[in-house]
């Protein structure tokens, strides 16, 4: 058959791009616009070129937050994902506690994310929270308004609890995705248990893995509110991650020149580590085959 | 290798069966000896692959013990029963390289790797994958991975017995031939008891030395192939194996005669008056068209395939088939039908009756 080609095709895409256009593409470029002017108010706005840029990468603020969010997010992901994989074995496969396991770990999924903060920060506080004060009456020194470790501990437990179902829920799909007759063949075979789940379950896990991990850095990368309610970003320093420092800047301090050079360079980062990891990988994938 | 024994065994996945009607394998003593090449032959859930998974120690069974030779392995575990068995899918560790694969059940089992690397490479052979060995199993096609699903299952010398679960479906018509006739000489060579589970009579037919049909959670008749041609002890397998199956007709029948619908067909004994649903059973090999005696038939369809013919025939609203050699003449007036009287069996409540009048107990 032949097929004959006509250009009036591309108009088919048009209310697509229309859409993406004035909910990314232009939104976006008002940031770019922002990051290469100056203005003193009043709408008057004076070219600088890469000025803003400059002084970001050379500011020692933004290597720092960036630091913060890095740690935060491998420690994030170091816990999730091989807890949520244990949690998800561990699951039982079928019947009424399968249903009931399943509600219990969706719960923390529908909290809104400024709820799991405030839940947290009254929970942690010393004179009034449950887990502040048992720990306080336990003799241990917690104040997470005070001790930079101990903010970062609450925090990365609140995120843990309120994300590690999601890598258990993927995961626990790719699990009951593996036919019964590999467990059986596995037995036949007398294979261990650390087997069945390293030549079995591990490689059937493999696509919703890779997306658990993908879902959970970007959101681990970009997680504002959480930590914004729990510690404002604080005791000091100690947790402002890069979207608190951002609001900051560009909320707090009104500098916007900075703040959009700091929000694209941002958004490059979160793209350029996502695209890295999705290629690596695929391509990891596609080396077995061979 | 072992003898297999299934005393007093039946299966309920009801954990509390009221009825027999509850039991997915109703109550039954078999022996299965040691060296045998058993075909486990019914339609889709008739209890087949339940009782390959009890026989594997995958499933326990509700009830009566099974033995491996002497050894009463009912509460054994599937890995302590050393037993190989092959699924009806592939199952195969994607991760590993073919070698791994095939080497995997010995090295789990600790066996040294001299001998390990021997094995898989005689194996590697048998399944026509010696090429492909330092490959990845993930990517290669459904044929080529149930090859090495069934290498797995084979790479073991010392198995008590090797269960194959409707092995070849996912292979190629051609490639089916093929394997089935390596298993074939693989049992030849190496004796291992085993046990192949399938709804393709052709296979079943081909691949063992005794056939075990099941129907409905029983097993109906177990023997050659030959005999569940010349005399299925039940209807089951009268229908069931053949192509086309034994015709059955219901039939009142006195002696030496039976009645159908009236006309009355010779029989080659006395089957006294038997009781129940009686019906009488032929062979469509063994009817044959005339002109002037025998059944009134309309002729509805005669198909030509190449080595015979068969002739659909209706008659009184019953089908009844009969193939006609090739070089058997056949012409319009030809509306009636012969049963050659030895050959006819009858049937009382679907198990066959033997001449002498009395009903031979459940085949055994």
């Amino acid at each position: 058959m032949d097929k004959t080609p006509n250009q009036k095709a591309w108009f088919l895409v048009l209310p697509v791009l229309v859409l993406v256009a004035f909910s990314a593409v232009i939104p976006l470029m008002t940031v770019v616009n922002y990051s290469v002017q100056d203005t003193f108010g009043d709408n008057e706005f004076f070219w600088a070129g890469l000025e803003w840029f400059e002084e970001m990468l050379g500011s020692d603020r933004l290597w720092n937050a960036l630091g913060r969010q890095v740690m935060f997010s491998a420690i994030v992901l170091a816990i999730q994902v091989p807890l949520g994989i244990f949690i998800a074995l561990n699951m039982p496969k079928k019947g009424f506690w399968a249903s009931v396991c399943l509600v219990l770990m969706s719960l923390p999924l529908l909290i809104p994310f400024n709820v799991v903060g405030t839940i947290w920060q009254i929970f942690g506080r010393v004179d009034i929270g449950l887990l502040g004060h048992t720990l306080a009456a336990l003799g241990l020194d917690y104040n997470y308004t005070n001790d930079a470790f101990d903010a970062w501990a609450t925090i990365i437990v609140m995120d843990v609890w309120h994300w590690t179902s999601l890598i258990a829920l993927l995961c626990y799909a790719g699990l009951q995705s593996i036919p019964q007759a590999y467990y059986q063949a596995a037995k036949i075979d007398q294979a261990s248990r650390w087997k069945v789940f390293r030549y079995i379950e591990l490689p059937k896990m493999r696509g919703v893995l890779l997306i658990a991990v993908l879902l959970r850095f970007m959101d681990s990368f970009m997680i504002y509110t959480e930590p914004f309610v729990v510690t404002g970003g604080g005791p000091g320093n100690a947790t402002t991650f890069l979207s608190i420092d951002l609001v900051k800047m560009a909320v707090g301090q009104f500098d916007l020149g900075p703040a959009a050079a700091f929000s694209i360079m941002y958004f490059l980062v979160i793209l350029l580590v996502s695209w890295v990891f999705y290629t690596v990988m695929t391509n990891l994938d596609k080396e077995e085959v061979r | 290798m072992a003898r297999i024994t299934l005393s007093n065994l039946a299966h309920s996945y009801f954990a509390d069966p009221k009825g027999e009607a509850d039991y997915a394998l109703k109550q039954m003593d078999h022996v299965w000896e040691d060296g045998g090449a058993y075909a486990l032959l019914g339609s889709s859930g008739c209890g087949k692959t339940t009782l390959l998974n009890i026989i594997s120690g995958l499933v326990r069974p509700s009830q009566g013990r099974v033995l491996f030779g002497d050894r009463d392995v009912t509460d054994a575990a599937t890995s302590d029963r050393n037993i190989a068995q092959v699924f009806q899918f592939p199952v195969v560790y994607d991760t590993m390289t073919v070698r791994d694969n095939l080497a995997f059940p010995l090295r789990n089992r600790g066996m040294d790797p001299a001998y390990v690397a021997s094995r898989v490479n005689q194996i590697a052979r048998m399944i026509g994958m010696e090429a492909e060995l330092g490959r990845k199993a993930r990517g290669l096609t459904a044929d080529a991975k149930q090859k090495i699903s069934l290498g797995r299952g084979m790479v073991r010398e010392d198995v008590n017995a090797i269960l194959f679960d409707e092995p070849l479906t996912v292979i190629d018509p051609h490639m089916k031939w093929e394997l089935r006739t390596q298993l074939k000489s693989l049992h030849r060579e190496f004796g291992h008891t085993m046990i192949y589970v399938t709804h393709d009579q052709t296979e079943a037919l081909t691949f063992a030395d005794r056939v075990v049909v099941m129907y409905d959670g029983r097993v109906v008749q177990i023997g050659t192939p030959q005999d569940l041609f010349d005399t299925p002890e039940h209807t089951f397998v009268g229908y069931f194996i053949g192509s086309p199956g034994m015709n059955l007709l219901e039939a009142r029948v006195e002696g030496n005669r039976a009645t159908v619908a009236g006309v009355s067909v010779p029989l080659s004994a006395d089957y006294g008056v038997p009781r129940g649903r009686v019906q009488i059973g032929i062979r469509p090999e063994f009817v044959s068209l005339t002109a002037a005696e025998g059944l009134p038939v309309t002729i509805r369809r005669i198909e030509d395939v190449g080595r015979h013919r068969i002739v659909r025939a209706d008659f009184n609203g019953t089908g009844i088939n009969a193939v006609l050699g090739e070089g058997t003449a056949l012409s319009p007036d030809m509306t009636r039908l012969v049963f050659a009287p030895e050959r006819i069996g009858v049937y009382a409540d679907d198990w066959r009756v033997s001449p002498q009048g009395r009903q031979p107990g459940r085949a055994a």
